[in-house]
């Protein structure tokens, strides 16, 4: 057994391995020099494939693929995310690689700053953008952040090819029912306390949104201030942010297998983006949201300042999972029992941006 | 005839070659052109997908700053030389 622990940071993909999930090496970087904001392990039936977003802030954005896990890449002649000539665009990052569902096997998604859904039908080689989407009369209204506007969360429905969800900064979650042919904002229970209307349609800073392990109508979101879950699919929300110690964060991720059960990084505020009370503390709940257990086995005891950003905590797919995230100060910790210790996998590297890790 | 000179970070996108050849003239913007078709990953490299030059390339023709020469549409005589330097930039 190996998992796979890709790590994309500033100036380059790295990747570990280990056999137990306690012992890593870690080689590269791959595409150094490069911000690597969106990575993906895609264990469909004929891979694995990795997939790797990169942007050189010289040469600009691109997207490889790898079929012998990193050994080599892959990246087509063509741009493989470009905007088409008629909308004036041009492609900033891409912020996210989601591999749709085994039943749409050639099918990847790429969200992408400025804020657009692009979709693959060759595994990630070549995309097109989703029109409606772009085309939304909302669009002019989506801000950006500091991190630039984009679509960052894409959340296809296990069950249902036709539906997906989707989060962008600013912006918020759309939604469509209709395999991407229209969309709607999903965003009702998110506060937005940065605009004089505070419960806006749309225009909420959602920071990352991820979709629970065992009802597939129940999504979690980490909000700019707000911890958030919807059991509709999207279509409203309430808080479960009582048991945090703060509402501020950047990930959230979901158990891949226990329903319910769901991870976070809480930082003190908006205007305090250190770790809440100076601890390097993962949350976890196992009720969804209505209570959370803070994780600290093994992570560093002393004053800790760094933050997690959206993409930087990942769970793998073992039984028990694997939880991981890196932090903006280059390192990279383990838990390979769901949280409850947790070991260092690196340290010292540029700024971790994303990671996904899986069995391969 | 031009000749375009290459920096090394871009070099694999050209084959290895540091200095390529290119059988274009007239315009930077025709250059580049026969250039993306030869080498297409160079290409947009230098130019993002609406053709526009790259916020840190620079580009010389004859030793002049294209983007104070007219940018694209930059005169590049037979023989020229034209090379791409990434910008001072980045952390």
């Amino acid at each position: 057994m190996t998992t796979l622990l890709a790590i994309g940071t500033g100036k380059g993909l790295f990747l570990a391995t280990s056999p137990d999930r306690r012992d890593w090496t870690v080689s590269g970087p791959h595409f150094p020099m490069t911000g690597v904001y969106a990575v993906a392990v895609d264990k469909r039936p004929g891979r694995p494939r990795l997939l790797a977003g990169m942007t050189s802030s010289h040469f600009g954005p691109s997207v490889a693929t790898s079929d012998d896990l990193g050994g080599s890449w892959r990246e087509p002649d063509q741009a493989p995310v470009a905007f088409p000539a008629d909308t004036g665009a041009s492609l900033g990052r891409v912020w996210q690689l989601t591999p749709a569902g085994p039943d749409q096997p050639d099918v990847v998604w790429a969200g992408s700053e400025p804020s657009a859904l692009f979709r693959s039908d060759d595994g990630g080689r070549s995309f097109s953008l989703v029109r409606a989407l772009w085309d939304h009369p909302h669009r002019e209204q989506w801000a950006a952040g500091f991190g630039g506007q984009a679509v960052h969360s894409v959340l296809p429905h296990p069950g249902d090819p036709a539906r997906m969800a989707v989060a962008m900064s600013t912006g918020g979650v759309y939604r469509t029912e209709d395999a991407g042919a229209s969309w709607a904002p999903g965003n009702t229970g998110i506060r937005a306390y940065f605009l004089p209307d505070e419960w806006p349609e749309f225009g909420q800073c959602v920071h990352k949104i991820a979709r629970d392990a065992g009802d597939p109508e129940r999504l979690y979101a980490q909000n700019h201030h707000g911890v958030y879950r919807s059991d509709d699919d999207g279509r409203s929300w309430t808080s479960i942010a009582a048991g945090l110690p703060s509402d501020f964060g950047f990930p959230i991720v979901a158990h891949p297998s226990r329903p319910g059960t769901v991870y976070a990084f809480p930082l003190t505020a908006d205007g305090e983006r250190f770790p809440t009370d100076r601890r390097c503390r993962v949350y976890r709940s196992a009720d969804a949201g209505e209570s959370w257990q803070p994780l600290t086995a093994g992570l560093p005891d002393g004053p800790f300042y760094p933050s997690v950003l959206r993409d930087a905590m990942c769970a793998d797919d073992h039984d028990p999972a694997g939880v991981y995230f890196g932090t903006r100060s280059g390192e990279v910790y383990a838990s390979a029992d769901e949280g409850d210790s947790w070991s260092r996998v690196a340290a010292h590297l540029p700024d971790v941006l994303c990671v996904r890790a899986a069995e391969v | 005839m031009v000749t375009v000179l290459l920096p090394g970070p871009l070099r694999p996108e050209a084959g290895g070659e540091s200095r390529l050849t290119v059988a274009a003239a007239g315009t930077l913007g025709a250059v580049l052109d026969e250039l993306a078709a030869t080498w297409p990953r160079l290409a947009r490299r230098i130019r993002d997908e609406r053709g526009e030059l790259r916020r840190y390339v620079n580009v010389y023709v004859d030793g002049e700053d294209c983007r104070h020469a007219g940018g694209l549409d930059t005169p590049v005589p037979d023989n020229a030389e034209i090379q791409v330097l990434p910008s001072v930039a980045g952390g």
